[in-house]
Order: C-alpha cells, then structure tokens, then sequence
C-alpha cells in the first residue's frame, strides 16, 4: 500500500488534535506515515500518539531552524516522491506549507477539505452552502484538511521509526525572531467546543461580555464574537466567529446581540442547534435560528443562566 | 520604495454566491463583483509604506476578467500609482498553483520592486496559501498574515497573527507580505483621488503579452478539478418567541427538550 505523508502538526511539545484527524483520513488513501519536523526528540515524545492513531512510520526531522516554515516543506518534498498524498491541516500555518510544497513540486492542491476518499476529496465552501468534491489530476495531491471535519478512529500502526535529514532550504527564508502562544485560559477551544456562546454589538462593552462569558461558563460552553464585537474591542480577535473568523459547527450555538450578517451565519449556520437572543425581530439571525427569542440579552441570557445553573443541582 | 499589491475581484459576500452548474467555477453573472476587502487593507498597507518613506511607488497586479478592472480602479483611487492586468478567456478556472505561476509572471513584468504585498486569505476560495506559493516561486522571503508591519532599511518584520498565537517574523527586502483583517482600517477614495484615477496608467496584458503559455492556466490544463457541487439546502427558521419576561426559562425548557442540557 502506498504511504501517506501527514505533517504532524504540535506545538510546544504536544500535539494537536487535528493530527489525529488526518491519520484517519489518510487510512483512506493508503498507508499513514507521520512526519514530524521539530526540535531534537520532539518525535519521542509524539510517537506512542501517533502509533495509536495509525501511523505505519513515523519520520522524524530534527532541526533548531529559525527559518519559517521552510524545515516543513523542505522535508516533505524530499519524501513525496514515494508517496501517494500528502495530509496537512488547513491552519494558517498548513496552508502555506502545503501551497509551497505543491507549487516545487507540481502537485494539484485541494485547499480545506471536508472529506477524503480514494476517489477525491469534498468541500463545503461558502460558509457551508455549497458542497462541492474535487480530484487531482496530478501524483500526490496535496491536501490540506479543515480541523474537526474528521471523526478520530483510534486502530494502531506499526509506528516503525525512521530518521531523516532536513534539507537546506532553498531560496532566502523568513526568520522567526521570537513566538507568543495564545493564552488558552480555562474554557474549550472555539472550534472544539459542543457549545459556543458568541456576543454581538448587542453587547455593548467589554465590560458587559461578562453576561456572556456567564452563560458560556455555566454551559461549559466556549465563548465567541462577531466581528464588529471584535472591532468594537469588547472581546479579542482571536475569538471572532465567521467567514474572517473560525468557522464552527458545534451541537449548540446561542448569539446573544448578532444580527446574523451573511459573513457571521457563514462561520456558524452548520452547527447542529442555534438559538438566538436579538431585540429585533428582524435580525436575519432568526432565518437560521431554531429557537429564538425576540428580547434583551441582559434579561434572557442571566435568566437562562439561572435555569441552567439549577438543572445542574 | 517600490511595492506591489496584489488585488483580486471578488464575489461580494453581501450577495448569494453560486457554483455554476456547467464547469462548477464561480457563477459571475449571479453576483456583485467588488475589490476583495483584504486588498483594500493590503492597498492601504502599501500606501501606508509608501507615505512614511515619503516616496515610492504602488503598483497593483491583478489577475482575472476585463470587469475586475473595477477592483483595480478601486485601488487606484485610493491611491496606487499604476496597475498591470492579466486578462485572458483562457485563465478561466485556473487552480491555485496555476494562478500562483501566472501572478509570479506579471510581478515579474515590474521592474526593480523591493515587497509585494497581498491579503492573508481570500474570501471566496480562502486557499490563503498563493502570496507563500508566490514567494517560494520568486525566490524571496514570505512573511504572512502580518497584523503589523515595518520596514528599516532593508529590513522588513512582521507580527504575524494567527491561531497559534503571534509569531515575530523578520527578512530581508525583497520580499512577500500578506496582511491580516485586523492590520489596518482602508481609506475611502477621495473625490480627488477618484478622477485622478482615471488617468492613471493600466497595463493590460493577455496570456502572451504576459509571456504565459495557454497550457500553463486555465481549467482544462488545470492541477485539480471540481467534479461536482450542489447548494446545500438552506436551514429552515425554526420556532420565535417574543420576551414575556420568561424568555430564558423558554430557552432552557427548549434545550432540555432537544436533550442539550
Ligand atoms: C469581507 C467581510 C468579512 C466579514 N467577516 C466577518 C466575520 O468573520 N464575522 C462576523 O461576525 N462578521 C463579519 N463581517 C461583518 C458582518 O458583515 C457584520 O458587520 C457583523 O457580523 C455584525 O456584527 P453584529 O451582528 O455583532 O453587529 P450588528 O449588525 O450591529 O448587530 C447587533 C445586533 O444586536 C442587537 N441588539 C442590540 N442590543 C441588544 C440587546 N440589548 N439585546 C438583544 N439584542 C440586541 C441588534 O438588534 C442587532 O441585531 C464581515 C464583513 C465583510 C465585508
Ligand atoms: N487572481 C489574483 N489576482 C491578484 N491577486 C491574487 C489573485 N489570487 C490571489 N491573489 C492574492 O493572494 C491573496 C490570497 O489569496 P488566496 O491564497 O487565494 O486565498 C489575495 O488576497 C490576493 O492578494
């Protein structure tokens, strides 16, 4: 069975969820081998992981590069020869490492899949109202697949280690002088969350978001924003919700205050349930809401709250 | 400072966007066309650029059909000095790698530039990938999704902003640039700065004029191919209560009656 290349994406020694995602898409295309570019042993501490998930070999790349991003691809292309894909996850980051990787080595790139199959690949495109499937017409395709869109199934591979070199990077190179990771604070990550709280204009001030992040919390819920929240400062960006924004489909979406613009309703009209609380009962939010409520935030959402808070015990 | 800004036109996302049914590309006829918003905030970086050196020139490149000679007249009332276009019926579905060759090809039809600058992602395909694929075929640095930009020198450096937190990036000029939604707010064009446009130079260019074979773009010649597409059905509007004081408690009984809590 041909392999599959998948770029393991971690940070800071730990690895992402959405690499798991693409071990079991590549079980699809043949067999998964994970690549792991990083600084010396990072591929030690990820290899039970990956073996678990179905890595059949795990390639480890060590290198204390400060050139961005160009350890990454530099790695891939001197193995995609052999292989019959290449998975990568369409983060920031991936993107750029799988366009680069395609356009050395002339391979077609299917950008921010949904689906993987021996036959192609699928997308939903426009905030999710269309869904289109795609092919490449050229050997290994470059993939880069949307995070959560694949259910994880754990069944294990052989997890045979191999280390290679880190070719010299071709071409000048930007150099990272320096990173800040995200403060990830106590709540779910947006895009992993089952439940998301998002706040509006609605809102009104930083300040008042607390009656958001109140709700989000006695949901455990994750709490997001839409872009003119974003723009007014009452909440950080990295937090918008949208076509700019994440997109998220989770069980459960509550806006409080969103109008629902057509750029909002594309980062979050295929989560499963949406309620929304809006004063106008025009907002086009209630178009895709299940259950809405025509009202002010400030009275609903410390009232549900409480009804949530008490169903708890 | 010679900078190049790379513009593309859009469907608005205001407007319902389609997938044609015959060769699924984007349905134009269906939808508004306008300058993509992230290259108003590329335009408005390079402008910036350009007023603090207190010279140089913005030259904007555009790859796509005769109308998006709006999104470049848009740029250019805002201030960019000149243009080049590429516009050929047969660029017509071309893929990202094809369209990342061809752009590299017109940036390559200005003379001594030192940064190009490019939106992070765009809004209809977001591949957010062709300003990084441009750069490795240029041979120069990529230095994307920058939510702050300064350039010492020869010296460019970034604060780029993504969801793995803010990464520091710095190289040396020539070199890429993509900017991110939260860089800069776009100036609207001025009065002035609308009728100056007009006699604004605009170097429009076909496929051989761009020195581009017809078997490098187009969707027949294309790397990868949309086999099918279908609109989703829309999601039906479900039950809306007005606020009778009781509005949360509605709420909660709806979700315990879906079983989300
Ligand atoms: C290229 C582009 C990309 C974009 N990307 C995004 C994106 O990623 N995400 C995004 O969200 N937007 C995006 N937008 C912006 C989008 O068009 C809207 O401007 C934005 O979503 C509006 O945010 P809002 O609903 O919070 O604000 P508004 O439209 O101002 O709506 C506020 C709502 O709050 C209601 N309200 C006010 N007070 C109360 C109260 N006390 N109780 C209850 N309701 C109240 C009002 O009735 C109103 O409906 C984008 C736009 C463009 C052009
Ligand atoms: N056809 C095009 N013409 C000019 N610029 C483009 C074109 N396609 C992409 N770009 C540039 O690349 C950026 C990112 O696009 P993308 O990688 O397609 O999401 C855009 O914001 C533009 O600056």
């Amino acid at each position: 069975m041909a392999e599959v290349l998948v770029l393991v994406d971690h940070v800071d020694g730990e690895i992402k969820k959405t690499t798991y995602e693409l071990l079991t898409a590549a079980k699809a295309l043949g067999s998964p081998s994970a690549v792991v570019v990083g600084g010396a042993g990072a591929a030690d501490k990820l290899a039970d992981g990956l073996t678990e998930h179905g890595a059949d070999k795990i390639y480890a790349a060590e290198t204390d590069s400060t050139d961005f991003l160009a350890p990454e691809v530099a790695v891939l292309e001197s193995l995609i020869g052999s292989a019959a894909g290449v998975l990568i996850s369409a983060s920031a980051n991936g993107k750029e490492v799988a366009g680069r990787l395609a356009v050395r080595t002339g391979s077609g790139l299917l950008s921010d899949v949904v689906g993987v199959t021996g036959d192609g690949v699928q997308h939903s495109i426009f905030g999710g109202a269309y869904t289109a499937e795609a092919k490449a017409n050229t050997e290994h395709p470059v993939i880069t697949v949307r995070p959560g869109a694949i259910d994880i199934e754990a069944s294990a591979g052989a997890g045979a280690r191999e280390s290679v070199e880190v070719p010299a990077a071709s071409g000048r190179q930007a150099t990272v002088t320096g990173r800040e990771p995200i403060q990830g604070g106590s709540r779910p990550e947006l895009t992993e969350a089952t439940v998301i709280v998002s706040g509006g204009r609605g809102v009104g001030s930083a300040e008042d978001f607390t009656v958001v992040e109140g709700l989000a919390d006695s949901l455990g819920a994750a709490v997001g924003a839409s872009r003119a929240a974003v723009d007014s400062g009452y909440y950080p960006p990295q937090f918008q919700v949208g076509q700019t924004g994440k997109s998220v489909s989770p069980q459960l979406y509550i806006a409080l205050g969103i109008s629902g613009a057509i750029q909002h309703r594309a980062g979050m009209q295929t989560s499963k349930t949406i309620v929304a609380v809006n004063k106008d009962e025009e907002a086009p939010i209630f178009e895709v809401a299940d259950f809405g409520i025509v009202g002010d935030l400030f009275k609903v959402a410390p009232q549900l709250q409480d009804e949530v808070t008490k169903r708890k015990g | 400072m010679k900078i190049v800004t790379l513009v593309k036109q859009v469907a608005d996302t205001y407007s319902e966007r389609k997938l044609s049914d015959s060769d699924h590309t984007l349905d134009r006829e269906g939808t508004e066309a306008v300058i993509d918003e992230i290259n108003e905030r590329a335009v408005e970086q390079a402008l910036l650029l350009k007023e603090a050196a207190g010279d140089g020139e913005v030259v904007v490149v555009c790859m796509g059909p005769d109308r998006a000679s709006d999104a470049i007249r848009k740029a250019l009332s805002m201030g960019a000095d000149s243009a080049v276009h590429l516009s050929d019926e047969a660029i017509h579905g071309s893929c990202a790698v094809q369209t990342a060759r061809a752009l590299t090809k017109l940036i390559g039809t200005v003379e001594g530039w030192d940064l190009v600058i490019a939106g992070n992602s765009a809004s209809d395909g977001q591949v957010a990938a062709v300003p990084a694929m441009v750069a490795d075929l240029l041979g120069v640095p990529a230095l994307t999704w920058a939510n702050e930009l300064s350039v010492s020198g020869s010296t460019v450096t970034v604060k780029r902003e993504t969801d793995d937190g803010v990464t520091h990036l710095s190289a040396e000029l020539p070199a890429v640039v993509s900017v991110g939604e939260k860089s800069n707010e776009p100036r609207y064009p001025s009065f002035k700065g609308i009728m100056a446009a007009k006699k604004k130079p605009v170097n429009n260019l076909d496929l051989a004029g761009a020195g581009i074979d017809g078997s490098e773009v187009g969707l027949a010649n294309a790397l990868v191919s949309v086999t099918s597409s279908a609109p989703k059905p829309p999601k039906q509007a479900g039950e809306k209560v007005t606020d009778e004081g009781d509005g949360g408690a509605k709420i909660a009984e709806y979700l315990v009656g879906q079983k989300l809590i």
